[in-house]
């Protein structure tokens, strides 16, 4: 009850802040905040709105994947599992609403002009969002208070969940459009500044999907980190061995499904920077070589912790494994792998230097060292670090397992299946090839005799196809273990060693050509995830396991790191908010509004990490009031009627289930 | 008989050293500070994340460094000795390090030059309108040959490595153009800025040195700083960066 108050007070509020438009009265260009610096308030409001908005958009994408698969497999307890989740957005969804209504006020209050210009813009917009956030709210309180009343409807409570994603992305893009076009704003007429277009062309501005994208997945990392901080901290106060094992579990999935958000999430980036260049070559030297190239470095410090944690955290969960055993001794390896190109992609090109290891250095490049500053240098270990988070999970996928069923006694069906899949994938790589071996070097601006070093991706591709032949061919011949690490081992090869290195040269004499190169080894690594996952699956079809998963058995540095992953993420995002909104540098509207307020000028690192540190401890210390209220409400809600009796089997599923729900 | 096996921590001091004297004394020209830290803190998370996996591992690597906080009255006089002369180091060197901090030093902070600052936003859109004439190419090049020998390669050279007779005299060398990490990855517009605006051209996030490259828009009109960018990359056989 109180929620659902609680949700209609909210919309009210932004039915408000939507109307305040018309009220903005534009002569005053500006307004300080209670007399204190507008901007820094600006600024932390729409950061907590915008942590707030990544977990609600970020937690019912898992919610409703985890609800599908215990539908599926029928096991209550992923229901649960889901039900848990949903619970945590139920009061978080309240305080997005607030910190957006809020931000709206504050923007129309204190930035009057500057709104009334955007408002200009995406007035329809803006509407059609307040009604989205209606249906968004609507469906979320109907997703989560008839979860039980709709159990025999599963089918349609899905569908429930369905809506909410949809809505809640739909929701995220109309708001990505805004922030945007402030990057890269279309259809302004260029002598008077005028807006001429029309608010979709201002919508499909050239930023728009590459935010939309990277947004996407980052909510999705952001969202699984978050609630596996709540797992652990419930784990830690865990009285019950049964409650240990459920969080422990819970954990587990969080971070699984932040992991998943992750991997893509590199790429992602590069390709909004790509776009970020093509469109202002400036706010592009901005960002990776001037004022902002010390932000990447702490960027580049954060997601190294992200990556490192969480495989250390899969590392750790061996623990719960009987079988893991066989599989530790590659541990060490993977670890110093990890730490390795971790070295490498920290590495900066332009190196802080003191006057004295200044002239020591002969120059403000390292003359061997400069070369892993370099982004092809980057672009290879990238791809080596996913590769080995993968095999981490793999290996933690397969301690369990004793031997599969031959595949050549798995029937018709797994055949095709895996016959189909290779073909797609052959023919993903295979059109690539084709296309860079036809690619017209104007195309990128270079002249013809460059089409030359088109040739070797393209050559690379056609060794990537036919080696995945060879590993489909090996898994036929119920050799599908060396097949899977066949390629694995030349998707290694081709991407890090020989595509790394490949790209220094292309970076010297043809770089344009280098976005394709990182595009290659992209395509090259998604297929080696994609072909090794269905192999794997095929190959452990049907395996006994070795002995029961033993959940709730973790050392409790394991569970911290599960916080600090949460930390971490919430730095991370938080810098990152930063980077974006800061590129515009002294413009409002980039290119077309200067921002004329005493705050224009652009935040030195001190200050941006003193308020991005602000807004991580606002946001954390909120969540986990939340949190406790969740647990608080959840307590008396499920004291009377159903005791831990009534869950005879609340302990988590074994680790086969798991497995599935993973590939 | 058991095999004897070197005790974890041992190990881990070994290879944290070992790494140490990689990174700080093999490598040259010697490594910033800010690279050593780097590199060290990254090995040490490597190190300690993997003695922490196992329970057992880690029961043995902590187990030495707690007696040695709790003591043991079990242990030869020797033992204690070292013991009290560790922890009295610790005080010491927290107090070393907090007088290095505070001692006043003439040393500017370590800092990351931006070498290739942000224009000016006017700057970006520039095209080189000299190319706009291609049958006056060969004359372009000639005017903006005459222009470097006559004005750079003092300090950038005769071979454009930045090797000229004054290069040696300046703090910030004068840049290489040889290299690929300077005009090659440049857009023309942007070599254009800098030959016209020179060293006081650059923004704040390009000192603390400030650059003895000069200001030619006082002394050479567009044309010639249009052709002599030309004739650079003429000369050094890269082409200017374009974006997609
Ligand atoms: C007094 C010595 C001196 C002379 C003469 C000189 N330069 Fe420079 N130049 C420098 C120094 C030092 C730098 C490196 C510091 C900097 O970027 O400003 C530099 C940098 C440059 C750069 C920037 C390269 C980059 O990667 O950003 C260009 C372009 C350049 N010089 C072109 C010229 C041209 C063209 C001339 C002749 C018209 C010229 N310079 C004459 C000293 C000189």
């Amino acid at each position: 009850m109180r929620y659902r108050k609680g949700a209609i007070t909210l919309l009210a509020l932004i039915g408000v802040a939507l109307a305040l438009p018309a009220m903005a009265a534009p002569e005053e260009a500006y307004r300080t905040f209670l007399g204190y610096d507008s901007r820094i308030a600006i600024w932390i409001i729409a950061e907590l709105h915008l942590m707030f908005g990544a977990f609600v958009l970020g937690v019912p994408i898992f919610a409703v994947t985890i609800e599908i698969i215990g539908w599926k497999t029928k096991d209550p307890r992923y229901d649960k599992l889901a039900y848990e989740f949903t619970q945590l957005l139920s009061g978080a969804f309240g305080f997005t609403a607030t910190l957006g209504g809020l931000l709206a006020f504050s923007l129309f209050g204190l930035y009057p002009k500057f709104m009334d210009y955007l408002s200009g813009v995406f007035h329809d917009v803006m509407y059609i969002y307040a009604l989205l956030f209606f249906v968004e709210s609507i469906t979320l309180y109907l997703y989560y208070y008839l979860w039980h009343k709709m159990a025999k409807q599963k089918g349609l409570h899905i569908l429930l969940g369905i809506l909410l994603n949809v809505c809640g992305t739909v929701i995220m893009m109309v708001a990505n459009s805004w922030a945007s076009f402030m990057m890269s704003p279309v259809g302004i007429a260029k002598d008077t500044n005028q807006f001429i277009g029309s608010a979709w062309q201002a919508m499909n501005n050239p930023l728009w999907h590459p935010l939309n994208l990277h947004r996407f997945l980052g909510n999705v990392a952001f969202g699984g980190f978050v609630c596996g901080a709540y797992a652990a901290i419930r784990y830690l106060g865990a009285k019950t061995q049964e409650e240990r094992a459920h969080y422990d579990w819970m954990g587990y999935i969080g971070n699984f499904c932040a992991v998943c958000g992750l991997i893509p999430l590199p790429f992602a980036g590069y390709y909004l920077g790509r776009e970020v260049y093509s469109n202002s070559a400036v706010m592009g030297n901005n960002m990776m070589g001037g004022a902002f190239s010390w932000t990447f470095i702490i960027q580049a410090i954060l997601i190294g912790g992200l990556f490192i944690g969480s495989n250390y955290y899969l590392w750790i969960g061996m623990h719960r494994i009987p079988g893991s055993e066989r599989y530790t001794k590659y541990i060490k390896f993977i670890d110093i792998i990890i730490i390795l190109c971790f070295a490498v992609w920290l590495t900066p090109h332009n190196l802080p230097l003191s006057a004295e290891e200044q002239i020591s250095v002969g120059g403000q490049y390292h003359p061997t060292l400069k070369y892993l500053g370099l982004m092809s240098g980057k672009n290879a270990v990238v791809n080596f670090i996913i590769l080995s988070t993968f095999l981490s999970f793999l290996l933690y996928r397969r301690a369990n397992l004793g031997e599969g069923i031959p595949f050549s006694k798995q029937g018709a069906k797994s055949r095709w299946i895996l016959l189909g899949i290779a073909a797609g994938l052959i023919l993903i790589l295979g059109s690539y090839s084709n296309y860079l071996f036809h690619l017209n070097p104007a195309a990128l601006d270079l002249p013809a005799d460059k089409a030359k070093y088109f040739k070797l991706p393209a050559i690379l591709l056609l060794v990537q196809i036919t080696a995945m032949l060879v590993a489909v061919a090996m898994t036929f011949m119920n050799r599908g273990k060396i097949g899977q690490m066949l390629y694995l081992g030349i998707t290694i090869i081709d991407i890090t060693f020989v595509l790394g290195v490949y790209g220094y040269i292309v970076m010297a004499v043809a770089n344009p050509f280098l976005r394709n190169v990182a595009v290659t080894q992209w395509m090259t690594m998604m297929s080696s995830l994609v072909l090794v996952t269905t192999l794997d699956v095929f190959l452990f079809k049907g395996a006994p396991q070795v002995g029961e998963m033993t959940w709730g058995k973790m050392p409790s540095r394991s569970q911290y790191t599960l916080i600090f992953l949460c930390v971490f993420i919430v730095m991370l995002i938080g810098l990152m908010g930063f980077i974006r909104s800061g590129l515009r540098e002294n413009w409002h509207i980039y290119g077309v509004m200067q921002d004329t307020s005493p705050g224009s000028w652009t935040p030195d690192n001190a200050l941006m990490a003193k308020v991005v540190s602000a807004c991580g401890l606002i946001f954390l210390s909120a969540v986990s009031f939340l949190f406790w209220l969740t647990s608080a409400a959840e307590k008396k809600a499920h004291k009377p009627d159903e005791g831990p009796a009534a869950h005879p089997k609340a302990a988590p599923p074994a680790h086969e289930k798991t497995a599935r729900s993973r590939s | 008989m058991p095999k004897r096996r070197i005790p974890i921590l041992a190990k881990v001091v070994g290879v944290v050293i070992g790494i140490y004297i990689l990174i700080r004394f093999v490598i040259q020209p010697p490594l910033p500070f800010s690279l050593v830290f780097m590199y060290m803190s990254l090995t040490v998370v490597g190190v300690l994340v993997y003695v922490s996996i196992y329970d057992d591992v880690w029961n043995e690597f902590t187990l030495p460094i707690e007696e040695f906080f709790r003591g043991r009255s079990d242990r030869g006089a020797v033992w204690q000795g070292v013991r009290l002369i560790v922890l009295a180091m610790i005080p010491l060197f927290i107090g070393w390090g907090v007088y290095n901090k505070v001692k006043p030093s003439y040393n500017p902070p370590a800092e990351q030059r931006v070498v290739h600052p942000a224009p000016p936003f006017e700057v970006a859109g520039l095209n080189n309108p000299l190319r706009q004439r291609p049958e006056k190419y060969q004359d372009y090049i000639k005017l903006g040959s005459k222009i470097y020998f006559q004005n750079c390669f003092y300090c950038h050279g005769d071979r454009f490595d930045g090797e000229g007779h004054f290069a040696h005299g300046f703090n910030l060398p004068p840049a290489n153009f040889m290299d690929a990490g300077t005009i090659a990855q440049l857009q023309e517009s942007f070599v254009f800025w800098r030959v016209s605006t020179g060293g006081p051209g650059l923004p704040a996030e390009s000192t603390p040195w400030n650059s003895a490259m000069p200001k030619w828009e006082d002394m050479l009109n567009t044309e010639e700083r249009w052709a002599v960018v030309m004739y650079l990359y003429e000369q050094t056989g890269w082409k200017p960066r374009t974006w997609q």
